[in-house]
Order: C-alpha cells, then structure tokens, then sequence
C-alpha cells in the first residue's frame, strides 16, 4: 500500500489540461476568424508555428529525459505555439514561424525548466526577438482578403507566399492603425488628418483591418476573454488594470492635444491591447499571485504599452511591456503578498486592546 | 436579519450530504469486543484504573484523566476487562497506543451514576465545569480539546457570546445535522448550561445553509424552550454554504466581522465555540449523569451500500459499522476517518470508533479525484482558496527545497490545514502533505532542540558542580597542608624551645 497522503480526498474538477484548453477554446472564435481574413497563407502559417513549438517541445523534453506524453498532452506548448501566431504578421514566411516556435519554446521555457519556470511570456520572447531580428518580415502587414473573395490568393499561390519567393504579397500589402499613425506623425501629419486614411474604428472593433493574424477582432477576443473570466480560469485584475491604465493615460494625452495623440478608442480597438490583456499578461506562469500584485502588474503593463507606443520607436508595445512586467513579478510576488488572517500587513499578530486604548 | 461578513477565500466542494442526510439516528446493536484507548483526545492520555479480569458496569470510569488537559474514559457498557495493551489507533499511522479491551456480557447494565440535582442551572460555575470534565467530554467535531477547560475560560477572558458550530462544511458527514433535528430540545438545554457556565448573554446556533431542517428544528425549540431567567438569548444564523465555515476562527469571523488575533483563541474577542455534538453529550452529563460512551457518526460514501448515521458506543471496531450499512458495493479506493477535507486515511477497519470520530467514508476513485501531480504553472487558485491568506504555492516550494524557516516566515503556522488549496489546485499537487511534513519536522526540530539545549544546560551544571567539588578539595587540601605545615612549625618551635630549654 502507498503511504498515506494528508487529504483532502476529494478534488474540484481541474487539472492543468483543461486549464490549457479552456484557453485554447476562448481563443478559438478570434483565430477562426482570423484564419478566415488572411486566408490560406494565414492557416499554413498558423499550422507551422504551432507544429513547430510541439516538435520543440517533444523534442526538449526528449533530451531532458522527462516523460513526452503527459507534458505534451498538457496542451500548455499547443497553447504557446497558437499564441505566437496570432501574433505574427499573417503573410509571414514560414521560418519566421518556425524560429519564432523554437525560440518559444527551448528559449523561452524549456531552458528555465519547462512548465511554470520560466520568467518570461514565452511567446512574448519569442515575437520580441522575432521583431529585433527580421525587422522586415515582422511588419509587413497586409489588407485582410476573406477566403473565397475574389482577390484571395489560391491555394497553390498561398504555397508560394508562405513557403517560396513570392511577390504576389506586395500588392496587398497595408499598415497597421497605429503604424500608419506613427509614420504619419513623424513625417508631421496631425493625427485627424493621418486618420482619414485608416481603417474605422467600428472595422478595428470587428476586425477587418491589418493587423496580425488573431489580434484583429477586438470583439471576439473580448468575447473569449470574458468566457475566461466566466470560467474563472483569470481573473478581472490585470485585465482591467491593464486597459484601465491605458485608456486613462491615452485620454490624458488625447484631452491634451487630439493632433499629436491617438485617441484611447484606438488605443483600446487596435494592435493587440485586448489580446494582452486577456491571454497575454494573464499569462499565470508569469504573472503574480496576489490580487494586488496583480492590479499593480495590469497598470504597470497598461502604462507601457501606452509609453512604448507613444514615444518610443515601435508602434506596439504589448509584447514589451508584458516582458518588462514579467520581469518584475518576483518582485511585486515578494512585496504584495495577501494579508495573512489575524494579522496585520506587516505579519504582526491583530491587537484588539491596542485599538480600544486608542 | 443577521448581518454576516466575508470571509476570504474558501471553496465549495460538492456537498454529497443526500447520501445519508434523510436516514434517521439509527443505534448500532453492541458489538462482541471494545477497544477503547486511554488517548481520545488532545492532551496528556487516561490513566487507567483497571486491570485484566475486572468486571466493570456501564458509565464506570475505566481510565482517569491526567494533568490539566486530559480526559478520563469511561465503560460504554457493563462486561471484562480483557486486557489493557497496545492496538492500532484510529489514525493514518495506525501505530499501536494504549487501549483497553472490554468484554461486553449483554446485560448493559449502569453503574452508579453521579447523582444529578433536579435543576442543574443552580450549580455554580466551577461545578458544571468540574461535571463535564469527569464526564470525559471532548469537542466532538473532531478537534477533541477537553470541553471543560474550554468552558473555564471565563477566568482568563472577558466572555460575551458562545457559539455553536453546527456548520458541518465537510461534504457527506450529517451526523451533527441529524442530532440537530432529533434532538433539538437536548442540544438546546445542553448549550444554555454550557453558556450559563461561561457567563455569556448570546448564544448563536450557525448552521450552513444547506441544512434547512437543522436550522429549523433549532428555531423551533428555542420558540418552544423560551429562555429562563438565568439562560441567555439565543439566536439561529444560516450562514452560506462555504468550506471551511466551520473551522472556528472563521466561523466567528463571519458572524462577527472580527479574526482572532493570529496564534490567540476565539476567547479574545470574547467568543467561546463549542459543537453542537458536544452540547448534547453536555445535557447527558448534566441531566443524567451519564459520561460520555457514544457519539453519532455518519458512515457514507459512495463504496457503502446503505449510507447511515449511527449512535455507535465509544471502542467499536469500524468494520462492525461498515458491515450494519451493508458492506461495500465496490473496493472503495479510500477509507477514511473524518470528512473527505480533513479526514484522515484508515489503515484497517479493525480499529475503534473515537471520541472525535464523527464520520467513515468508503470513497470510490470517482469520488477520491486522484491524480499524479504536475509541476505548480503559478495558476494563483490556492492562493485565492486559502482562507487564511497565505500563498500556499510558495510555502510548498520553500519546503520542497528544504527551506522550512523559510515556510514557517512565510505563515506556514498560521496554515489550519484545511485543504482548500490542494482541493483546487490543477496541477494535484499535495500542498497540505508538504505543510503537514513541515509542520511536523518543525515539531521535531524543536524537540531536538530542547533536548540539546536540556543536555548542554545539564551537561554545564554538571562541570561546575565537578569544579566546585574540585575546588573544594584544593582547598581542603591547602588548608590542611597549611594545618599541617602551621602544626610542622608548632612542633618545630616547641622542638626548638625543648632544645632551646635543654640546653639552658
């Protein structure tokens, strides 16, 4: 017989699988949808990213000497992979979505010693050093064409586009919202002027728009997000403090001067600000523990993601400041613990009689 | 309305309480042996005051209580002294502990009882206090403290409401829902004497709501049983279905908005919690003298055939219950003692019903929810769970790297080992396995260290004493060589003086 284990004896229906693929099935309405927008270039895309963090992921474990199956069936290195995708830019060739999958996951999490190790989102390490390094690949953007519309690339040319040297993407080549507002800006277009020439804001909130491949439909990411927080798999903190904090510092800015600053609905509706509120910073690897290290950490991200955004030299910042955050979460894990019961903040037993003298 | 307060985390299990809550208050028929051990309680164990081949009556004091926290134990029914020895506890270790065997002969027959004054709320305090723990009266919902001393705490504290903890929050156990609804008037009259001997003005029964019966049944008797002039008011609070509500502190905590100031009792705001269980072994006392022999336990789970609630005399084997509901329908993967939260594993079915032991449950591996553990993901549910909050996922990896003063900085003694995180966690990790360990390794720590610090403080005196005794003899010594040497010169000098006169 085993020797005993302390109880309970008895457990809530859960497990890190179905914590995994709840997440996955939120995600599900947005990169069908997306899927769908950029076509088949956009699908083979997603399939190789993804293959390829699995085969990573297989493959480290292989060499780690740890048991394949069970850690792959976790479904957390599908979910890493899904991730990145949606992220990339949805014409992407395919390397970039192979290295972006092995940088996921060797670098990103198997090296700090797989599953709920690492420091880092990892496919936030992963879409930065992408970024860093095929600067070019990493914005090229291009206009949504449905499958089946008219202009959509054929099966065989979507091949070429992703697999080969295809030129074909240029034609349909677009900026995203806030890139063009940020190029605009520098070249000293006023912002109400920049707009005219992008996409409305009603299309950012459905996601007909430029944009990476699952970040484009604000309204179903919204929708996935809150299936989340109904299935209690996150919590409301970081994602309201995360677009609380920027849609207050985006109307700071745009009550100031709406010439030179993006108004918050734009803030909020495009790039990947509800995506990384809801999957990305909610990460729970990554992010802390407590209720209040978890509203620090939201604002902390949502102030970046506006300061990178506004002043620095990318037009995104999500996968910034979800690093820069993630980075600090030992430290906001160590100093913003919960209150312990019948003590006070500072672990000091409660002292009813001290109060009554007072 | 009673107005209820928050309390923080905290998690709903199923309740699974169907299994058994409709089925009356059945009596186990007597079983052919009983072992009763001399330890059914927190605190120093009986000392026993019989021996192999005595005949003893029913309610007769078969071990006495020793030192200030202690209970005596007592003949659950007339029979032999088979023996006084060693025999597995009811315990996960099931290690062997003192425990006397009795022969029942059938007749059942009483002993002489304490003889019981026609109004016990006459007798002073000390005296119902003093009753009570004769009687061998432990809290019955499972934590044992001898109720007696628990009921002296007016010395000590200032006292204003006492309150009954018939919240049950363990999944399956009924037994203290039962004896709500069965014997209403008898657990009513036993917590008025109970709060009569605390001196407090407000009794408040909180009952979880999913016992609507209970809640009932109890506002029922208080309408039928108005208060006396010397009993307090008393008051029934349904309180949300919610583990763990009735661990006391946070029971009190919902009734009241207050915590009890951390490693300090209820007694400091003034609240004494007794269970309703304890309440009526109380009334037996008091209003018949009889000194606690059965309790009430639930046998349930989904491996047992006929679920049941049973008044089962103290020292019967469990298998003797298992077998009255009809055996097992299949192997259950898990018997335990207790509530399936904080229970603990059995080792066999041969071991006794205890004073604390309000359930066994055969649970199957449906029920049970077993599962390897993965590695922590951070996922924050334990640390939304705890109700005492603690960030139990960073206590358990502090201890895993061997880090315990680490875990105890942490909180780790401010844990009760609820379960409540191990219950949520996804990745099954056995969090209150690591806590129970430290816990425990902590404790043994401290004694070892005790010990060190006793040897080295006796090993010290030890050598002083040995210098001393050494520093007296050198001196001793010195002052005899001085005697001698002052005795040498003394005969010099007069040798010297004869010669001296000689000469002359």
């Amino acid at each position: 017989m085993n020797p005993p284990i302390s109880g309970p004896y008895t457990h809530a229906n859960t497990s890190v699988q179905r914590t995994m693929g709840l997440v996955l099935l939120a995600l599900t309405p947005a990169t069908l949808f997306g899927l769908y927008q950029f076509g088949w270039p956009a699908i083979f895309l997603f399939l190789t990213t993804v293959l390829a963090a699995l085969l990573a992921e297989a493959f480290s474990l292989k060499i780690m000497g740890k048991p394949v199956k069970p850690f792959l069936m976790d479904g957390s290195a599908l979910l890493t992979g899904w991730l990145l995708a949606m992220t990339l830019p949805p014409w992407a060739p395919w390397w970039v979505g192979v290295i972006g999958g092995l940088l996921a996951i060797i670098i990103g999490k198997q090296v700090f010693g797989g599953i709920g190790q690492n420091l880092f989102n990892p496919a936030m390490v992963a879409r930065v050093a992408l970024l860093i390094s095929f600067p070019l690949e990493m914005t090229t953007f291009n206009a949504p064409v449905p499958l089946f519309s008219v202009h959509a690339p054929s099966f065989m040319d979507s091949l070429s586009i992703i697999f080969g040297h295809s030129t074909q993407i240029d034609s349909f080549s677009g900026a995203t919202t806030l890139g063009h507002l940020k190029t605009e800006l520098s070249r000293g277009v006023l912002i109400p002027e920049a707009s005219a020439h992008t996409d409305s804001l009603w299309n950012l909130t459905i996601g007909i728009n430029a944009g990476s491949l699952g970040e484009t439909s604000a309204l179903l990411i919204l929708f996935g997000g809150l299936f989340l927080l109904y299935k209690r798999i996150i919590s409301w903190h970081i994602p309201v403090s995360m677009l609380g904090t920027l849609a207050l510092l985006a109307s700071v800015f745009y009550l100031i001067d709406p010439n030179h600053y993006v108004s918050p609905l734009v803030h909020l509706m495009s790039g990947a600000a509800i995506l990384g509120a809801f999957f990305i910073a909610t990460d729970l690897v990554t992010s802390p523990v407590s209720i209040r290290g978890q509203l620090i950490f939201g604002a902390g991200c949502g102030a970046l993601v506006y300061i990178i955004r506004t002043w620095a030299g990318y037009p995104e910042g999500v996968a910034f400041a979800v690093m820069l955050m993630n980075a600090c979460t030992p430290l906001i894990d160590h100093y913003f613990k919960p209150r312990i019961y019948g003590r006070d903040r500072k672990g000091q037993p409660l002292n009813y009689s001290e109060e009554k003298d007072a | 309305m009673f107005k209820l307060f928050k309390i923080r985390g905290g998690v709903h299990p199923e309740d699974r309480k169907h299994f058994s809550a409709d089925q009356a208050i059945e009596t186990l028929p007597l079983s052919p042996l009983l072992h009763i051990p001399l330890q059914q309680h927190i605190g120093a164990p009986a000392d026993p005051l019989v021996r192999r081949g005595d005949n003893v009556k029913k309610g007769q004091m078969l071990a006495r209580s020793q030192g200030l926290i202690s209970a005596p134990v007592h003949a659950p029914t007339s029979g032999r002294i088979m023996g006084v020895g060693g025999f597995p506890a009811n315990h996960a270790s099931g290690l062997s502990v003192r425990t006397i065997t009795l022969k029942p002969d059938g007749k059942d027959e009483w002993g002489e009882l304490p003889s019981v004054p026609d109004d016990p709320f006459s007798l002073p305090a000390e005296e119902i206090a003093q009753r009570v723990s004769a009687a061998g009266i432990v809290g019955m919902g499972g934590a044992t403290f001898p109720s007696a001393v628990k009921l002296s705490l007016r010395k000590r504290y200032v006292l204003h409401t006492l309150v009954i903890n018939g919240a049950e929050c363990e999944p399956y156990l009924t037994c203290d829902d039962r004896l709500m609804r069965e014997y209403s008037a008898e657990v009513l009259d036993g917590v008025r004497l109970m709060a009569k001997t605390l001196g407090v003005q407000n009794i408040i029964f909180g009952i979880e709501n999913n016992k609507p019966e209970a809640q009932a049944a109890m506002r029922q008797a208080i309408e039928d049983m108005p208060a006396v002039e010397h009993s307090a008011s008393a008051e029934v609070v349904g309180l949300p279905t919610r583990y763990p509500m009735g661990s006391e502190k946070h029971l009190v905590q919902t009734l009241t908005g207050k915590e009890t100031p951390a490693r300090g009792l209820t007694a400091d705001i003034g609240i004494v919690v007794h269970n309703a269980a304890t309440a009526l072994a109380v009334y037996y006392a008091l209003r018949h003298g009889e000194p606690l022999i059965s309790r009430v336990v639930t046998v349930s789970g989904g491996a047992i055939k006929k679920p049941s609630n049973l008044r089962v005399l103290l020292g019967t084997p469990l298998e003797a219950l298992i077998q009255h509901c009809g055996g097992f329908t299949v192997e259950p993967t898990k018997l335990i003692s207790g509530g399936p939260m904080m229970g603990q594993p059995l080792p066999s079915t041969r071991v006794p019903v205890v004073k604390g032991n309000n359930g066994v449950l055969a649970l199957t591996a449906e029920e049970v929810q077993d599962q390897p553990s993965s590695p922590c993901i951070r996922c924050a549910s334990c640390v939304q769970a705890c109700p005492c909050g603690l960030v139990p996922l960073e206590m358990a990896a502090q201890i895993r790297a061997g880090g315990l003063d680490a875990s105890v900085k942490l909180g780790l003694m401010d844990c009760v080992s609820c379960g409540s995180c191990s219950y949520v966690c996804p990745s099954h990790i056995p969090l209150v396995q690591y806590f129970n360990y430290a816990k425990g390794e902590l404790a043994t720590r401290q004694r070892a260290q005790h010990k060190q610090n006793e040897t080295k403080r006796l090993a010290e005196l030890r050598t002083e004493r040995m210098e001393a005794i050494k520093r007296a003899k050198r001196e001793q010594m010195k002052k005899r060589k001085a005697e001698m040497e002052a005795k040498k010169r003394k005969e010099a000098e007069q040798q010297e003086k004869a010669a001296v006169g000689a000469e002359a």
